[in-house]
């Protein structure tokens, strides 16, 4: 290349990065983009207007007035590991900035000044946390159970209860937010004011320290998030299909499935005629199962049917499914992770019953 | 200077591009205000809008129900477009436990939720370059007839 030519592309390239970058420094796209932004990643758990729904409420004045700017980045950068929340790393600063900005929106009253912090002693806080916080934020500060989808089945709480051992919640919140939060509570919420209800501030400093020192422990079994080596599980089957479709079933019916259907994979797609019927799948269903999994995430339907495939490729009989564990990394909700395993166990059974 | 500036473009441009590289969520879910009958109905007329065939919609609900189970509507649409997914299922057989595409939609009270997968996401496990073109092109058309269910 040139030197002219070099220098033209370079000029161009530093045209474009100053283009895009002046694009986010003007306030009024910032916060339209930011409109945008939220709707795409966050209304449909925290409400179109903030007022929650899946995800806490966020467009609480008592919640706006004590949170940082740097809280509410973090939050939406690191998520809640294994607690639903997702992390949105993949948006740049400059997106998330403009989420932030959507929601400062929603409150125009003032800021909260700020509190003093002192210094505060964990182990007796401990004691405070576990007779006044712990029945709804768990004794290890595990936060409350569930995704907050309903299902349309009746909620235990309006809200629920953050999880304050949460690696994400300890990234993104500090001493500031925490002891604000116990002092003036947070209405529209279950939690209250705890100076009102008769903790010192010197009682609510040695909290803020048990609280702090949550986040130091080791990473909780909440916030673990299943490994999958793979996205499908396969094995290879000595039967043709017929016999091994036959196989797949048995073997499903002895891990209490009901088998739903055994069609070729593309009914519904192409004409009668043209059917593949060496590629077959047997769906099929356990509803205790299910039923106990929707109560827990009503979203695992992605991995409806229980469904086995039964293919023939060059002269090979394939028996597969979805990897099962799979499932907590998409949904990030650690509840799910014994379910996952327990899925992956008796997939594996099956496909290795079918193929023996 | 230049070569400060050369520098400086470098680096911002990788930085954009890595910036759009991780541009991928894992769950791609939004929330209807219509109820559930509006929301599966216009989302199926939003599915072959964006030239995909619905192969089928599965109703989880009726079979909770026949076990005696309470439920609100649940029900999954499978969809795709024939021909391509014959082909992927040809050339890519290990690919198969994830076709055809589907959403999950279902009932809360009055609101109804939709959501699936990223496809762009079975890149991580797929690695193929032709793969890919067509995650990307779900992954958009997944995303607009979600917007449109979301919004209109």
């Amino acid at each position: 290349m040139s030197s002219k030519t070099s220098s033209f592309v370079q000029a161009v390239l530093v045209a474009l990065l100053a283009a895009l970058s002046l694009s986010w420094a003007d306030p009024a796209r910032a916060r339209h983009e930011g409109s945008h932004l939220y709707a795409q990643h966050c209304s449909a758990c925290h409400g179109a207007d903030g007022h929650g729904g899946v995800g806490v409420p966020l467009a609480l004045p008592d919640f706006l007035a004590i949170v940082s700017d740097d809280y509410l980045r973090n939050s939406i950068r690191f998520g809640r590991p294994g607690r639903v929340m997702p992390s949105f790393a993949h948006l740049t600063d400059a997106e998330i900035e403009a989420i932030v900005r959507h929601m400062r929106g929603w409150y125009k009253g003032e800021r909260r000044a700020a509190v003093k912090i002192g210094k505060g002693d964990a182990k007796k806080g401990e004691k405070t946390y576990k007779r006044n916080c712990a029945g709804c934020h768990g004794p290890e500060g595990e936060g409350g159970r569930g995704t907050g989808l309903t299902f349309s089945r009746p909620r235990d709480l309006p809200v629920l209860a953050p999880a304050l051992n949460n690696p994400g919640f300890h990234a993104a919140a500090d001493e500031q937010l925490i002891k604000a939060t116990l002092i003036h509570g947070r209405q529209g919420t279950p939690m209250m004011s705890f100076l009102k209800m008769g903790l010192s501030e010197a009682d609510i400093d040695d909290v803020v320290a048990f609280v702090r020192s949550l986040g130091k422990k080791r990473a909780p079994a909440s916030a673990r998030v299943l490994d999958s080596e793979s996205a499908v599980l396969v094995r290879r089957s000595p039967h043709d299909v017929a016999t091994t479709v036959e196989k797949v079933k048995n073997a499903m019916a002895a891990a209490n499935m009901s088998v739903i259907r055994a069609v070729p994979f593309d009914e519904g797609m192409v004409d009668k005629k043209l059917e593949n019927r060496k590629r077959i799948i047997i769906d099929g269903c356990d509803f205790n199962f299910l039923n106990q999994a929707l109560t827990v995430d009503p979203r695992v339907g992605l991995f409806l049917p229980c469904r086995i495939t039964v293919t023939e490729d060059a002269g090979r009989v394939l028996v597969m499914a979805v990897n099962p564990k799979r499932l907590s990394t998409i949904f990030n909700n650690s509840e799910l992770n014994a379910m996952c395993e327990q899925m992956h166990e008796v997939y594996t059974l099956i496909l290795e019953d079918a193929t023996l | 200077m230049r070569r400060l500036t050369g520098v400086f473009v470098a680096f911002g441009l990788i930085a954009l591009l890595a910036a759009g590289a991780a541009r991928a969520e894992e769950l791609i879910m939004v929330r209807s205000p219509q109820p559930f009958p509006e929301t599966i109905d216009a989302l199926q007329r939003l599915i072959q809008e964006h030239g995909y065939k619905v192969q089928r919609v599965q109703r989880v609900d009726v079979g909770l129900a026949a076990k005696g189970f309470k439920t609100d509507f649940y029900r999954v649409v499978f969809f795709g477009k024939p021909e391509e997914t014959r082909r992927l299922a040809n050339l890519h057989p290990e690919l198969i436990p994830y076709l055809p595409l589907k959403i999950v939609v279902f009932a809360e009270e009055n609101t109804t939720l939709a959501l699936t997968n990223n496809p762009v996401l079975l890149g991580t496990f797929f690695k193929d370059s032709e793969l890919a073109v067509y995650f990307r092109r779900w992954e958009r058309d997944i995303r607009s007839i979600l917007d449109h269910v979301a919004n209109d």
